[in-house]
């Protein structure tokens, strides 16, 4: 197995309608082209398949495209964009799992989530679902070791009172063994 | 710890990191009076003395096959039961029950956390190095969770087989 590394970093997007077999098919034309996938995530958000992973590459960006648009069609769409190699940034603080769930309406990610930002708190994961009117929000956010606490969880519950919504954050313990 | 003799001094061993073959390798059984087996002991309690933040270590984990671990949950917040500092040889889970899910880390996959749901009861036996008495051991809460983590060294097996759900394996994130 090759593995690249200090090449290009390539982003894959794909998202579309769902069946068994897009992974290894996306996957296997990037391997073809001797990229070696780093980090993705996939789901599927509402029926749609939504794909995203970093690959290290030779290969340029328009020559992974060209090779991946041979799965897209009008209901699979496909792009890979190159993007400059990250450092990973320390968090700013321990981590909090935040849940919040209700009646849905607009707005509550980003009155929540603005919340958090706003204390200098980053989310890390986030994932919601919508399944008739119950509206689910769960989010890892790091929170920064000066912040308030307690400020920010009085906060949390104002305006979860104001959106009708119930709200929680708990600190994510890690068991070292 | 009142029922683990005197070992001879330790030496502090490398330890393994994932993706090492080693892991993957279940343990033997061995005789917990054989001088090897107690200078190991010794090893792993020298060497997870030596590692922060490590209250356990399997055999495995330096890259040994006998069937041993030591453990030390003493002072750790999330602890209920503690037996002190001991190494148990050839364990077996004889009862396990109240699972709950617990995020935890290991030494050998530095990089990654992941959400293990464990028996926070939990009875094991085994023997102690240097003088082959049998042991039985019933415990709770994080020390459960750790003898667990432990076992599973032993049987070749790493947190991340156990991984709770797709989204349950975390960057490890550590802070200043």
């Amino acid at each position: 197995m090759s593995h690249v590394s200090g090449g290009r970093l390539l982003v894959v997007t794909v998202v579309g309608h769902d069946r068994p077999g897009i992974i290894a098919e996306a996957t296997g034309l990037l391997a073809e082209l001797g990229a070696n996938l780093e980090d993705s995530s996939m789901t599927i958000l509402r029926g749609h398949f939504a794909m995203v992973l970093v690959a290290s590459a030779e290969v340029t960006a328009e020559e992974a495209q060209r090779a991946l648009d041979t799965l897209s069609d009008d209901t699979l769409s496909i792009s890979v964009r190159e993007v400059p190699h990250e450092s990973v940034q320390a968090p700013v603080g321990p981590s909090y799992l935040l849940s919040v769930h209700g009646a849905d309406r607009p707005g509550i990610v980003s009155t929540v989530t603005a919340r958090i930002s706003a204390v200098g708190g980053n989310v890390t994961d986030l994932t919601t679902r919508l399944a008739d009117d119950l509206y689910v929000l769960v989010a890892e956010v790091d929170i920064p070791v000066a912040a308030d606490i307690g400020a920010l969880r009085e906060g949390l519950a104002d305006v979860a009172r104001d959106l009708g919504v119930e709200v929680s954050l708990r600190a994510v313990a890690t068991d070292d063994l | 710890m009142s029922w683990l003799p005197a070992l001879p001094a330790g030496r502090v061993r490398e330890v393994l990191r994932a993706p090492a073959p080693g892991l993957a390798v279940p343990s033997v059984t061995v005789d917990p009076l054989d001088p090897d087996v107690v200078a190991l002991a010794a090893d792993l309690l020298a060497t997870q003395l030596a590692s922060p933040g490590c209250v356990g270590l399997a055999a495995t984990q330096v890259g040994e096959t006998g069937r041993l671990f030591s453990l030390d949950v003493t002072g750790h917040p999330r602890a209920r039961t503690c037996h002190g500092r001991f190494v148990l040889v050839n364990p077996v889970l004889v009862s396990a029950s109240r699972w709950e899910k617990g995020r935890e880390g290991c030494l050998s996959v530095p990089d990654f956390t992941g959400d293990v749901k464990r028996a926070t009861r939990l009875v094991v036996s085994g023997q102690v190095p240097g003088t082959g008495a049998a042991v039985t051991i019933e415990t709770d809460a994080f020390e459960a969770r750790a003898v667990q983590h432990e076992v599973d060294h032993l049987d070749g097996l790493l947190f991340l087989d156990r991984v709770a759900g797709a989204h349950a394996l975390h960057p490890r994130r550590v802070y200043l």
